[in-house]
């Protein structure tokens, strides 16, 4: 990791054991995020795209320690989280900070807009109470709230508008990270837009650092600079913007970017249908993750794990074949 | 792409309207919503939460929530008959047999309790009176047409044993139970991944191929209305604001909302450029219907809004179930949108 | 056109409402229910006879006014017990012990069982397992049983009795708080107070109960009603203190002479079936105007 990084995950594992499912069997292991590897630079936008399961969301709890790692080193900032203790991790709370799917969910019912923005002041104990209350009237407006909303509950606001008082809370200690948990999602069309382009404007006034988890290829086009494709829990495939929607190489990002419906017939070109689902995180299939869905899978697939490697400049893919790039 | 003129519709729906009473007050969710379906045609419905796309299904079957709601206009004709005049015995034998629906939410649809074999066999017995044994067979037949694999295992499990995917297939296999002539799907691939809904996708063309269904898809997503649609509706507030054929609204929408509606939706390209380009949005927020809406409904939010759209436009017919309720196409001054 | 001219400023549809603040909804909507309406007035009425009564009518419950068994009428309306004491001033001085004794056993009960039920939903684990053993534990005994050994052993106090009762009813408390906790716990506001560095003990107090709240107020109105009753047994067995008069105490006292004095019994047994029914009808619309789904009509 250099100086650039701000950020940096080595060989991240978080697997939760479950309860027996009978008295005497053992406990099984739901490995969610199963030896991930990646980095942030400062200013940058890294998206991690993958299905439902897949591990991407808990994998952007881990890095905040929001839920516990059980293996591997998440660096921020030339610290080592895993290695901090209760205080000193919330301290680094304040540089760290996460936006949720869910704007109906995130936001405390019982707590008015301005309080909301405004807890994060309080809890961190930042200013003086008078301090605090101009904080959140600037943090309204960098937001795109207006001053009369402030003493509004969530249930009173659209989920565009909720998702913005998230957005303000999430800004209001001035962090350096923000995990942005597939922000847009649950927004319809129309308001996905002003929010992409709200967290859009806010990154390059504020010069944040953003990791963007998404299912929607689309959004994770227009918005981030890296990408890392999950599947299963681990990396499949990983490279810049470009790099990757233009030459896409893993069998399982081809799969997924030819399952998005084209808006004009001249996308519709080659179509690769995934068959059945994701296999459980808890009985994880040997060998590659992906050969129990890929069309290419040989017989070395179903024994050895392929390592994440770097296939062109800038390019990793975890494959043991040279799936060619698709031709332009 | 199918022809679009020439079939006899088999859905008809003509002036359709719907109030609801809201803290003594009467508010108009749907507004003069009009449109027809022929054998084998998927109408796409598009619009965001809250447009009323949902309340057209459901008005359909007559299944809003009655109070509050009421139908206050209009006709539904299925192969001539009047579903707004029918008695009640004869709509409840409609849905579900001649109109089925499948729902968003695949996972608080099926009834948890019981085996999805006894939830198939059930509608079967209760829409065609045949025996257990025999409704069983055909549950069986039923998850092997929505390919589901090993259909006679499968008709033991619960719910909870199957992936989002797998019962949104079952809600399917449900919905085909008695052979409908139409088929509504409200939302059907929303909660599930991609790669599965372009499977439910391929599963409800090739249901679709081999019965002849009408399909009516309610989404608010326009990838969804591209993979499917034949023809779409653009619905905003409660108002039909545009229609055409899936060319016509993805070429050249006339509906300033189904325009900007188009360029906020990013989307993939082979070849993205370097630079973060600004998303066109539509600014402000849907209406609230409670207030009352005067003039056009999407006025507040139109770029292109003039004095005259304090007056409610009429529809302005461009074809053949092609038709715009905007001002500017009454005029013939329709900008297009540049992309 | 291509996106460059300013916003329109629109009227969004919070700022032309009048913000709907929520316990002015809850409080149309309790309003809006006639029967929790009648209920709270009754219990009105009920704490003013407690608070003023006794000044009103000044006369001692324990007083002897005349003969023994003497049914109602000039100039005693309520009658005479079996040793010819007021029984309207009995009603009377009552009142108050016996709606102190609801609502400080109640509030005993609701401190203990709220605090461990919140403790163990929120910390879940081993102090889960423990803490739902000890309330298992304090479940299968059966509670008259218990309160009486512990009134048996500690004598019969007004104190006492109000601690015998609220630790031997606090555990269906403990559950629903706990269930509520867990329910609570992962939605994603909690996660978000805990981004920001929020440490337990507020993230507790101030995110998860306040949250919990409107089926704790929903069991801890139908407690209230349950404590009266279960003083009224208690008093019945002649284990509360015997120089404070409460309706419980009125009606074990007298239990022998029902069928020669019904008045002596009756009348105090339905101020215990009355007030229970006001509170029953409070809890009962605080349910419903609580209830998000009811809103907005």
């Amino acid at each position: 990791m250099t100086k650039r990084h701000l950020l940096a995950v080595d060989d991240l594992h978080v697997h939760y054991r479950l309860a027996r499912p009978h008295l005497f069997g053992a406990r099984p292991t739901l490995r969610a995020v199963d030896g991930v590897s990646l980095s942030v630079e400062r200013g940058r936008t890294l998206g991690l795209v993958g299905e439902s399961g897949c591990g991407k969301t808990t994998l952007g709890l881990a890095v905040l320690r929001l839920v516990e790692p059980t293996g591997g080193t998440v660096t921020f900032d030339g610290m080592e989280l895993r290695s901090l203790g209760a205080e000193a991790l919330l301290d680094v709370r304040r540089r760290m900070q996460i936006i949720f799917q869910d704007p109906y969910s995130s936001l405390n019912p019982r707590q008015n807009a301005g309080d909301i923005v405004r807890s994060p002041l309080d809890v961190q104990r930042v200013g003086s109470p008078s301090e605090r209350e101009e904080r959140v009237a600037e943090l309204f407006s960098l937001v795109g709230l207006r001053p009369n909303q402030r003493n509004l509950f969530p249930h009173q606001f659209s989920g565009g508008q909720r998702q913005r008082i998230s957005i303000a809370r999430a800004l209001a200690l001035n962090p350096d990270l923000i995990v942005c948990d597939e922000p847009v999602s649950a927004l319809d069309v129309a308001i996905q837009a002003q929010i992409l382009n709200l967290l859009g404007e806010l990154q390059e006034d504020l010069h944040l650092t953003f990791v963007f988890i998404s299912h929607d290829l689309a959004v994770v086009q227009h918005i981030c600079d890296e990408i890392a494709v999950m599947y299963l829990g681990v990396l499949v495939e990983k490279a810049s913007r470009r790099t990757l929607f233009r030459s896409p190489r893993h069998p399982y990002t081809r799969a997924l970017l030819s399952a998005v419906p084209a808006r004009r017939a001249s996308r519709r070109t080659e179509r690769i249908r995934l068959e059945g689902d994701i296999p459980s995180p808890i009985n994880i299939p040997p060998g590659c993750r992906f050969h129990t869905r890929c069309a290419y899978a040989q017989d070395r697939c179903r024994v050895e794990v392929p390592e994440l490697v770097e296939k062109a400049p800038g390019h990793w893919e975890a494959c043991h074949f040279e799936t060619s790039p698709r031709a332009g | 792409m199918p022809a679009v003129t020439g079939k006899p519709p088999v859905l008809e729906v003509d002036g359709l309207c719907v109030d609801f009473a809201v803290r003594r007050k009467q508010v108009r969710v749907l507004s003069d919503i009009s449109f027809t379906v022929g054998r084998g045609e998927t109408l796409g419905i598009i619009g965001e939460s809250g447009c009323g796309k949902s309340m057209t299904a459901l008005a359909l079957l007559r299944m809003i929530p009655s109070p509050p709601g009421r139908i206050t206009a209009g006709r539904v004709l299925l192969d001539g008959e009047d579903l707004i005049q029918v008695p009640e015995k004869r709509i409840r034998a409609i849905r579900g047999g001649e109109i089925s629906m499948v729902f968003q939410e695949p996972m608080t649809s099926l009834n948890p309790v019981y085996t999805i074999g006894n939830q198939i066999a059930e509608t079967i017995r209760r829409h065609k009176g045949i025996s257990g044994a025999a409704a069983w067979k055909e549950a069986v037949d039923l998850l092997d047409m929505v390919h589901i694999p090993a259909p006679e295992r499968r008709v033991h499990e619960y719910p909870h044993h199957l992936s989002g995917g797998m019962r949104q297939r079952v809600m399917i296999a449900m919905a085909l139970a008695c052979e409908p002539t139409v088929l509504l799907a409200d939302e059907p691939t929303t909660a599930l991944d991609v790669t599965v809904q372009a499977q439910i996708f391929d599963l409800l063309r090739e249901i679709q191929e081999v019965h002849g269904t009408c399909i009516v898809l309610i989404t608010h997503d326009f990838g969804a209305v591209s993979e499917m649609a034949d023809r779409v509706l653009v619905m905003y507030a409660g108002h039909k604001v545009e229609e055409g054929t899936l060319d016509e609204i993805s070429g050249e929408p006339r509906h300033p909302y189904t325009q900007g509606l188009l360029r906020s939706m990013p989307e993939i390209v082979d070849d993205p450029a370097d630079i973060r380009e600004r998303l066109p949005e539509i600014p402000g927020t849907v209406p609230d219907l409670l207030r009352g809406l005067e003039g056009c409904p999407f006025a507040p939010r139109c770029p292109s809004a003039m004095p005259k759209c304090r007056d409610r436009p009429g529809y302005t017919r461009l074809g053949d179930h092609r038709s715009v309720k905007c001002w500017l196409a009454s005029e013939g001054t329709g900008d297009r949108v540049g992309s | 056109m291509n996106g460059t001219h300013p916003p329109p400023e629109l009227p969004f549809r919070e700022e032309t409402e009048a913000p709907d603040i929520p316990w002015q909804v809850t409080a149309r909507m309790f309003y809006a229910n006639k029967a929790a309406v009648l209920g709270l007035i009754g219990f009105t009425v009920i704490a003013v006879v407690g608070l003023f009564g006794p000044a009103i009518l000044q006369a001692d419950p324990f007083d002897i006014v005349g003969a023994p068994l003497t049914g109602p009428g000039e100039p005693r309306p309520m009658g005479t017990d079996y040793l010819g004491r007021d029984v309207l001033a009995g009603m009377i001085h009552g009142t108050r012990p016996t709606l102190m004794m609801a609502v400080t056993a109640t509030g005993f009960a609701v401190l203990i069982g709220i605090s461990i039920g919140a403790l163990a939903g929120f910390y879940g684990g081993r102090l889960d397992n423990l803490l739902m053993r000890i309330t298992e534990f304090f479940q299968v005994l059966p509670p008259l049983v218990f309160a009486m050994v512990i009134v048996a052993i500690f004598g019969a106090s007004f104190v006492i009795v109000i601690l015998a009762i609220g630790v031997t009813t606090w555990t269906d408390l403990a559950r629903l708080t706990r269930a509520e906790v867990l329910k609570i716990k992962e939605r994603e506001f909690v996660m978000a107070a805990r981004a920001i560095g929020m440490r337990n003990r507020p993230l507790i107090v101030g995110v998860l109960l306040p949250n919990a709240l409107p089926p704790l107020v929903i069991a801890v109105t139908l407690q209230v009603g349950f404590t009266i009753i279960y003083e009224a047994a208690l008093s019945f067995l002649g284990l509360t203190d015997p120089e404070i008069m409460t309706w419980g105490r009125m009606i074990g006292l007298s239990r022998d002479f029902f069928f020669e004095a019904w008045w002596s019994v009756t009348f105090p047994g339905l101020a215990i079936l009355f007030t229970t029914l006001c509170i029953a009808l409070v809890g009962d619309g605080l349910n419903d105007a609580l209830n998000p789904r009811l809103r907005g009509r």
